[in-house]
């Protein structure tokens, strides 16, 4: 099957462990969240991918066959971070000639297209774009290069909410015309966490979580209610954390709900993407 | 049809729910045809994976069918098929929560009746 295998990649940056022992395997024609803290390393393991960096031991593989300094490899994966890899005076119709020629599949007419959804004026430098405006541009480059990976890191960075939904909009609307797999790494959990189909959680340079989104969601749940019957509820459980408020408190819980008689005064809710993202990698 | 992201309930069950509710108040007749899976997954923003899910339930009970290559439309009968599933759900929907939160706050059966007979009429 096709996909993307990551094996043992490790990664370090002086006398810091960036990644350790990184084992995931992204499969095509899927919508992934990369989520994590702060320098948790979702940038580092995309551009190892991407191979901008280099990997101090494992292997990523794409669709079978090495992927480091291995430009048909490459061709197959898009890589859209915070780094601008274009003459800073050159023109945005121009930036899309030049990724075109990297990646013959760029679909002109489509990004044109964009570009006017979002008033996106192709006639100006890279420069003079504003931070928001610089994410468009980035955003819709990434979305018309046709490549089967598509990698964004922080796609929606300085985008306001407008700009944010038709982002959405674009990417789903793309995306179910024409599959690819799309690895979102962001810290807006919140607005991602319908869009994507899998997980993967990175804490302090591991993989905590690798699963579907589906599958993570029903791993939590909070014990909601007058504090010491929630605790004696929570007896023998995987707490993951708690807060209280006067007298009630909020008890969240990994694992499955198996609780079947729920006492008056308990409400057991489940969490949210966000809520369970917090609670996994709070240190 | 709105969705809540938040809601306990999961994603793909809201959107089997909405579009039984269209059925129901006639936005979408009997045989006429739904919007597709880009259409719901676009103007949610949710994953086309999870609209399908939530469509392939209608699909499985017979309340929606869909044409190969055309596209999906609501079954005729599926109103009424609707309105028995409804109505059988009605208790633990609906009146099980009531009562509930009638016994929390110390209501009693008799008081419920006369509310229901003195505020009812009015809705």
């Amino acid at each position: 099957m096709n996909c993307i295998e990551i094996k043992n990649v490790t990664k370090d940056f002086k006398n810091t462990r960036a990644l350790d022992n990184i084992n995931l395997k992204l499969e095509e024609n899927k919508i992934y969240g990369l989520l994590g803290r702060n320098g948790a390393g979702k940038s580092t393991l995309l551009k190892i991918i991407s191979n901008r960096i280099f990997t101090d031991s494992g292997s990523i593989t794409v669709n079978g066959k090495n992927t480091c300094e291995n430009d048909s490899s490459q061709r197959k994966i898009y890589l859209m971070n915070e780094s601008n890899l274009y003459p800073p005076k050159m023109k945005i119709k121009k930036a899309f000639q030049v990724t075109a020629s990297f990646y013959p599949d760029f679909d002109f007419e489509y990004a044109n297209k964009l570009a006017k959804l979002f008033n996106l004026n192709v006639n100006k430098q890279i420069r003079s774009l504003s931070t928001g405006y610089t994410s468009i541009f980035k955003v819709i480059t990434a979305l018309s290069v046709n490549t089967p990976y598509v990698f964004m890191d922080e796609p929606i960075l300085g985008l306001d909410a407008n700009h944010r939904e038709l982002f959405y909009k674009c990417l789903l609307e793309k995306y179910t015309d024409n599959p690819f797999c799309c690895i979102i790494s962001t810290h807006i959990i919140e607005e991602v966490a319908g869009i994507i189909e899998n997980v993967v959680i990175i804490k302090n340079g591991s993989i905590i979580r690798d699963t579907s989104c589906e599958e993570l969601l029903s791993e939590g749940y909070t014990i909601s209610g007058p504090a010491a019957l929630a605790d004696k509820l929570a007896e023998g459980k995987n707490i993951i954390g708690s807060d209280s408020i006067g007298g009630l408190k909020n008890i969240y819980i990994a694992g499955k709900n198996d609780i079947t008689e729920i006492p008056v005064g308990i409400e057991i809710v489940s969490m949210d993407l966000q809520k369970l993202f917090v609670q996994l990698t709070n240190s | 049809m709105y969705l809540n992201l938040n809601d306990d309930k999961p994603i793909f069950i809201q959107i089997a729910e909405g579009i039984e509710d269209a059925i129901l108040t006639d936005s979408f007749p009997e045989e006429s045809q739904i919007p597709s899976i880009t259409e719901f997954s676009v103007m949610y923003k949710i994953n086309p994976a999870t609209a399908l899910k939530g469509i392939n339930m209608l699909v499985d009970e017979k309340i929606i069918y869909k044409k190969r290559g055309v596209g999906m439309f609501v079954s005729s009968g599926a109103k009424q098929k609707l309105n028995i599933k409804r109505r059988n759900a009605f208790f633990d929907s609906y009146i099980k929560t009531m009562l509930e939160e009638a016994s929390r706050i110390g209501i009693t059966k008799e008081e419920i009746i006369k509310l229901l007979e003195e505020k009812g009429e009015q809705i």
